[in-house]
Order: C-alpha cells, then sequence, then structure tokens
C-alpha cells in the first residue's frame, strides 16, 4: 500500500509539449509512471513521446482513463488548467507550476471545496510512491521502498529527507511535496490523515516552514488522531520577520508564523521535533527502532498475561501453550501494526502513556 | 511590491474612496506650492517611505503656514528616516506628500488581506484605529473584527453591516462605510493587491469618513498583468542587494551575520541558515539559486555575496536533484576562478553525480574546503570564518 498513486495510477501531463513539460514527463516514463498521454489545446491528434496529444482534458480522460494529471503550465494559466482538470473528473490534480497569483488560488481553492479532487501544490515538487509512480520534478533515484511517509513545504528539503531515511534503510511509502505557497491544495493534516490509515506508512516526517499556521493545525490533528510516530522540523529559526524567504508562504506577518510558535506546538503534541534537518532520518530511525522493541515486549507482556489469566481460569496445561507464541510471532512479523491494533482500544491519553 | 502612500490614494480615489486632498513633492519649493494649490490653513507634511511608523519617527509634520510647510519638507528630504519597521540605516526620503489637514472626530482601522487558513480574503476592522493594528489584536482581540469573503458571491452587504454597527458606526454612515468596502474588495481583486491597510480610517468631526493613511502591497506573482501597478515600483526603498539579486532572477534576503549561503531551494536555504547558527555561526544571507543552479547563476551569486564586505566565509549547500552534481561543480569551479573569491569556500554537494563532483573540486587545486554532509559542512564553514576573521584582525 502507499497513499494517493500507485503503480496502476494513469497519468496525463497539462503543458506536455512545453519544454519542462517535456522533460519531466520524459523522467516520469522512465521512473515507471504510467503516463498514458498529455494535454496542450491547439496540439491534439498529434504524438509526443510516443503518447497522444489532447485539446482538452476532457478528450484525455475519455480517451485514457487518466485519474491523475500533473500540470506544467505557466503561471498565468495555471488555476485554469487547474479547473479543467477537476472538470473533467480528475481524481489527483498536481500543480508543479510555480508563481501562481494568490487571488487565482482563492478561486480555484472554493471552487475545489466539497468536489472530489484533490490538489497537490501549486509551486511543489510533486507526489512519489517509490517504485511505483513519480508524479513531479523530484529525482526518483534516491528513493526506496519502505516505511516513512514524507510530507513537505519545500522541495530540496524533501530530497534531503528522502536521501536520510533511504541511506538509513528505512525507506519511503510515499512522499508528498504540498508546497510553498499561501493558498494550496492538500494541506499538512490531509496527507497526515491518509498516512495514519496507510498499513505501510510505519512513521510520518513533517517538514514545514515558517508562515501561516498549518504546522500548528497539524500538531494538534496530530496530538487527537495519530498513533504513529511523528518527527518534524521546521525551517526558518534564522528567518526575519516580514521577509518572505523565496516560497511565496515563506513570511513571518505582524508576528506570526514563527518557527518558535510552530516547534512549541509540535512539542505539545508530543511530535518528535529536530532542529537540525540533517537529524530527520535517524530521529524517525530511533523512534521506529524503539517502538519496533515497544511493540514486541508489548506483545509478549500480553501473551504472558494471557498465559496467566487463562492459567488461573482454565488450568489446562495445552491452553497458556497456544495463546502464548501466537501474539508474539505476530509482533515479530508486524510490530507496528500490532501495536496499533492494541492501542485502538484504549482511550487517546492512555494511549500516548503506552507509547511512552 | 509596496506602493507609497500617494500612489495608494491616488489608487483608492479611482475606486470613490475618500482620501484628503493632496499633492506630491520633491522639493521644499515644490511643497510649499502644493500647499497654495491646496489652500486651507493647515497641511499635513509626510515622508514618503516603504514603512509604518512614520508619525513616531518625526516623518509627518503639521505645518500651519507656508513657512512651516518648507521648514518641514526641507527637514525630511534628502534623509532617511529611520522607524520601527526599518532597518537601522533607514529608507530615504525622496519625496513628501503634502495634504489638507482633517477635524477628527474617530480614528478606525480597516484592511483586506489573505487569510491564509481559510484561504480568501478578510476584511478586518477595529474601532482602535491609528494604534498598532498587532498590539491591539494581542492585548485586546475583542477589538478586531473580522469576515471572511467568499470569492463566488463576494462582499456581501450584511458582512459590511456586521462590521459598520461594530465599530459603532451611525446608520447615516453606514451606507458610506460600504461603498467604502464595496471599492477596497473590487480594487483588491482588479489590481491583486495582497495587502490594503487604512489605519486610521477616521470619522470626521462633520460625520463624513475618510482614508487618513493607506497602505498597499501588489502580488509580485501578478505584477504580469498588472503593468500599471508594476510601474510604480521605486527600487529607492528596497535594498540594493536584494534589489540586485532579483535583477539575476535569485531570491535574497540580507541577514547580519559572516557566513554567506548559497543553496538552492527556500526550504533547503532556510535550513542552511539555521544549521549555520544551530553550530554558534551567524548567517549574512538567505539566498535560493534555483533548481537549475547553473554556471551563470552561480557566478552571479559569488559576486552578490562578496559584494557584502561582512562577509567571512561561503557555504554552498547543493542537493542536485535533476540537475548533476559534477555541472555544478564546474559552475563553482568557473565561478571561483572568474570572480576571484577572497574568502573560503565550503561546498556541500549531495545528489546525482555528487562523488565525480567532490572529485573534481578537489582536482581543481582551488582552495575549495569539500564537506561530507550537512551537519560537517556548518561545522566547517563556521571554523573557515572565525580563521579568516582572526587573519583580518
Amino acid at each position: 500500500m502507499s497513499i494517493l498513486v500507485n503503480q496502476r495510477t494513469k497519468v496525463i501531463c497539462q503543458g506536455f509539449t512545453g519544454k519542462q513539460g517535456t522533460f519531466h514527463s520524459q523522467q516520469c516514463i522512465d521512473y515507471g509512471t504510467r503516463l498514458v498521454g498529455g494535454v496542450t489545446p491547439g496540439r491534439g491528434g498529434e504524438r509526443h513521446l510516443e503518447l497522444p496529444v489532447f485539446d482538452t482534458v476532457l478528450d484525455a480522460v475519455r480517451a485514457t482513463g487518466a485519474v491523475a494529471s500533473m500540470i506544467y503550465v505557466p503561471a498565468p494559466y495555471a488555476a485554469d488548467a487547474i479547473l479543467e482538470a477537476a472538470d473533467a473528473g480528475i481524481e489527483l490534480v498536481v500543480c508543479i507550476t510555480e508563481g501562481v497569483p494568490v487571488n487565482d488560488m482563492v478561486r480555484v481553492k472554493a471552487t475545489l471545496a466539497g468536489s472530489a479532487t484533490r490538489l497537490i501544490g501549486p509551486n511543489c515538487p510533486g507526489i512519489i510512491t517509490p517504485g511505483e509512480c513519480k508524479i513531479g520534478i523530484m529525482p526518483g533515484f534516491i528513493h526506496r521502498k519502505g516505511c516513512v511517509g514524507i510530507v513537505s513545504r519545500s522541495g530540496t528539503l524533501t530530497y534531503e529527507t528522502v536521501f536520510q531515511t533511504s541511506n538509513n534503510g528505512l525507506g519511503q511509502s510515499t512522499c508528498v511535496g504540498i508546497g510553498g505557497d499561501p493558498v494550496r491544495g492538500m494541506n499538512f493534516i490531509d496527507v497526515i490523515e491518509l498516512f495514519e490509515r496507510d498499513p505501510q506508512t510505519e512513521g510520518i516526517i513533517m517538514v514545514g516552514e515558517i508562515g501561516g499556521s498549518d504546522e500548528e493545525a497539524a500538531a494538534e490533528h496530530i496530538r487527537r488522531y495519530v498513533s504513529k510516530p511523528v518527527v518534524a522540523y521546521i525551517a526558518g529559526v534564522t528567518a526575519p520577520a516580514g521577509k518572505r524567504m523565496g516560497h511565496a508562504g515563506a513570511v513571518i506577518a505582524g508576528g506570526k508564523g514563527t518557527a518558535a510558535d510552530k516547534y512549541r506546538a509540535l512539542e505539545a503534541a508530543r511530535v518528535r521535533t529536530v532542529k537540525s534537518p540533517a537529524e530527520l532520518g535517524s530521529a524517525m530511525a530511533e523512534l521506529l527502532g524503539k517502538r519496533r522493541a515497544a511493540a514486541l515486549k508489548h506483545a509478549a507482556s500480553q501473551a504472558s498475561k494471557a498465559a496467566r489469566a487463562s492459567a488461573a481460569v482454565l488450568p489446562r496445561p495445552r491452553a497458556p501453550k497456544r495463546s502464548a507464541p501466537k501474539p508474539a510471532r505476530a509482533a515479530s512479523r508486524k510490530p507496528v501494526r500490532a501495536a496499533s491494533r492494541q492501542r485502538l482500544r484504549k482511550p487517546a491519553r492512555k494511549r500516548a502513556r503506552a507509547r511512552r | 511590491m509596496n506602493l507609497h502612500e500617494y500612489q495608494a490614494k491616488k489608487l483608492l480615489a479611482s475606486y470613490g474612496i475618500p482620501v484628503p486632498d493632496g499633492r506630491v513633492a520633491a522639493s521644499a519649493d515644490e511643497a510649499v506650492e502644493a500647499a497654495a494649490a491646496l489652500g486651507g490653513q493647515v497641511w499635513v507634511v509626510k515622508a514618503q517611505v516603504h514603512a509604518g511608523g512614520r508619525g513616531k519617527a518625526g516623518g509627518v509634520k503639521v505645518a500651519r503656514d507656508a513657512q512651516q510647510v518648507r521648514a518641514a519638507a526641507s527637514a525630511m528630504l534628502g534623509q532617511r528616516l529611520v522607524t520601527k519597521q526599518t532597518a537601522a540605516d533607514g529608507l530615504p526620503i525622496e519625496r513628501v506628500y503634502v495634504e489638507t489637514g482633517s477635524d477628527i472626530a474617530r480614528e478606525l482601522y480597516l484592511s483586506l488581506t489573505l487569510n491564509r487558513e481559510r484561504g480568501r480574503i478578510a476584511v478586518v476592522a477595529s474601532a482602535a484605529g491609528g494604534m498598532d493594528i498587532e498590539q491591539v489584536a494581542q492585548s485586546t482581540p475583542e477589538q478586531i473584527l473580522s469576515v471572511t469573503v467568499h470569492p463566488a458571491s463576494g462582499l456581501e452587504p450584511f458582512q459590511c453591516r456586521q462590521l459598520g454597527f461594530g465599530l459603532g458606526l451611525a446608520p447615516k454612515q453606514i451606507e458610506q462605510f460600504q461603498l467604502i468596502l464595496k471599492g477596497l474588495y473590487r480594487l483588491y481583486l482588479e489590481r491583486d493587491a495582497s495587502l490594503i491597510e487604512i489605519n486610521p480610517l477616521i470619522v470626521t468631526k462633520g460625520g463624513a469618513l475618510l482614508a487618513l493613511d493607506a497602505k498597499i502591497d501588489i502580488e509580485a506573482n501578478a505584477l504580469f498583468r498588472q503593468k500599471e501597478m508594476a510601474a510604480l515600483r521605486d527600487p529607492g526603498q528596497e535594498d540594493p542587494m536584494e534589489l540586485r539579486a532579483s535583477e539575476h532572477d535569485l531570491n535574497y534576503v540580507s541577514l547580519d551575520g559572516n557566513i554567506a549561503c548559497m543553496v538552492n531551494g527556500a526550504g533547503l536555504a532556510m535550513a542552511t541558515m539555521d544549521l549555520i547558527k544551530l553550530h554558534g555561526g551567524q548567517p549574512a544571507n538567505f539566498l535560493d539559486v534555483g533548481g537549475g543552479a547553473t554556471s551563470d547563476r552561480v557566478t552571479a551569486a559569488f559576486q552578490l555575496i562578496l559584494s557584502n564586505p561582512q562577509v567571512r566565509a561561503i557555504l554552498v549547500n547543493i542537493f542536485g536533484g535533476i540537475v548533476r552534481c559534477d555541472l555544478i561543480a564546474d559552475g563553482i569551479i568557473n565561478a571561483v576562478q572568474n570572480v576571484g573569491v577572497s574568502v573560503p569556500v565550503v561546498v556541500r554537494l549531495e545528489g546525482t553525480n555528487a562523488r565525480e563532483a567532490r572529485e573534481r573540486l578537489a582536482a581543481s587545486g582551488l582552495a575549495i574546503i569539500a564537506a561530507l554532509d550537512l551537519t560537517d559542512a556548518a561545522k566547517k564553514v563556521i571554523a573557515a570564518a572565525k580563521a579568516t576573521k582572526r587573519q583580518a584582525a
């Protein structure tokens, strides 16, 4: 499993025949993404990269059955491209384009609200499920299939995180770059919610930055609903107030959106925060290691408790033997899932204690 | 992109929002002429800089005759105004705005800006006008009124009434208030503003509403379709380094430290500054050379960085994704040779062809210090900066 995209996901590219669209479409095809065509108005009927070109997204969807779209359309036309994809029934729209005017995105967001379309971006690296599907501009080769879900507002910081979790052997389930703009599609909470439900994802790394309060909202969500370990880093501790740090959304405005506030909110939600981006991978490895050990220990103690209980009630010699090894074996195979099943039965506060 | 007050007021007037009569002046003579043309007995002479807090900093003076107008204008023009919103060296006053004085009965606050949480434009109003609104929001949040606008329906009359009555306006003023809000919302959309702030919006003794001050920011990403607004840009009010960077399509922000950074990607650029600080150094700048990081851009970036005399060492931190690291290494070698870099350069390259890149840097014979990873890079550049500082001293 993974979230949002896998090897079956049929993808089209909007802005297919442009320079960026061509280059990155080829990279995605080489990675193994199931790219089934592209859209460039006025070029319908042609072939590009050995794939069909369509005039409209609707034509492309009807002909190919595509469910996802990646957009490289220039900023002045990007909002229109997103709305066209949504109107054609595309389920996942990934808008890579940087520099889309905020007022355009305000309109897009209001139009998409309540629709079945999910938007990632704009101004983002895209989404990748390693070994299966890459929709975006990230370098595919640094990824490894694995157990960490990554969600980030920054492109190159996502790559750093991926690189570290590939090197220490954890690998990634899916990585989602939600983008650096102030008004965007999917947010931390939307992605974290999916990671929490995804069995392949054992831990979640979130990379935030200054500006807005999405990290604070995510912290509250994690505190209430997330059982998997979360590691977080916030970029911009040294950023001066009032200055836009590259990303349109990375600005401390009116004293709000500081890294310190975000760290405070995340720490209050018992998220493991790191002050150095170089420690994201090792912190996750440590948490998952502890969790696996705890799950094993927990399963073992449950087993012996069960053994004692059944020994007391039913003093038959065979009963404890049968029940004891079972959970232990299950735990060694799928330690985290066994542990989260246990936790689901307990109220939130007890859960947090059990984790420690 | 910020507008000057005089530009903002002209724009407001064109959207039917009442503003005091005023004229802009670039010399004391012009200021006196402006006052004469405006007529009346009281004028306000206001320094035109891209920063708030002008009143307390001496950038707003009331004048009651031509001589006082001249005195106020000549005291301001050609000087730099330092307010709590500017850098320590302030901003140059190249123009003053001469305005007819107004009778103030009440001072209100009004602004339109993006509400990021809702993803909608918010209209914020307060009866505590003329003050620092952030402070009001913190100490007396109940004095802040706010509505957000659905883009499909636009600003609704009931929202205007909600704000207007909330401000304690008289029923006969509500109509004028509604016209002002409708005009502001239309301006915000049509001109791609990211902020319109009127602080204060005054109620005159005669009961009329008047925008006494105005701050308008236009969204940089929308300037491609806002040629008229783009023409109002005043580069004299911008940080010269940041201005130069924008000419090369580089994202640069000046900071106070002595370790310069050159990074690809905004997030990694911020993280690099944070790392330097975390390990005991002080970053001199934020610099995102973008995903491309071509030789030309790297050269331009080196030139930019080195024009800051504070810089004692440079950290280049590139995560090569689609771009190959060995090509970036060539760019760095070229730049260091062409620009003549006089301070130590620590380079951390990771990603595609990183090993080849390191070999090329080592073989170049240049004094480039190779770093193994992020932490190593931060430590090495801090050590290098300390060593340079000692040499300089």
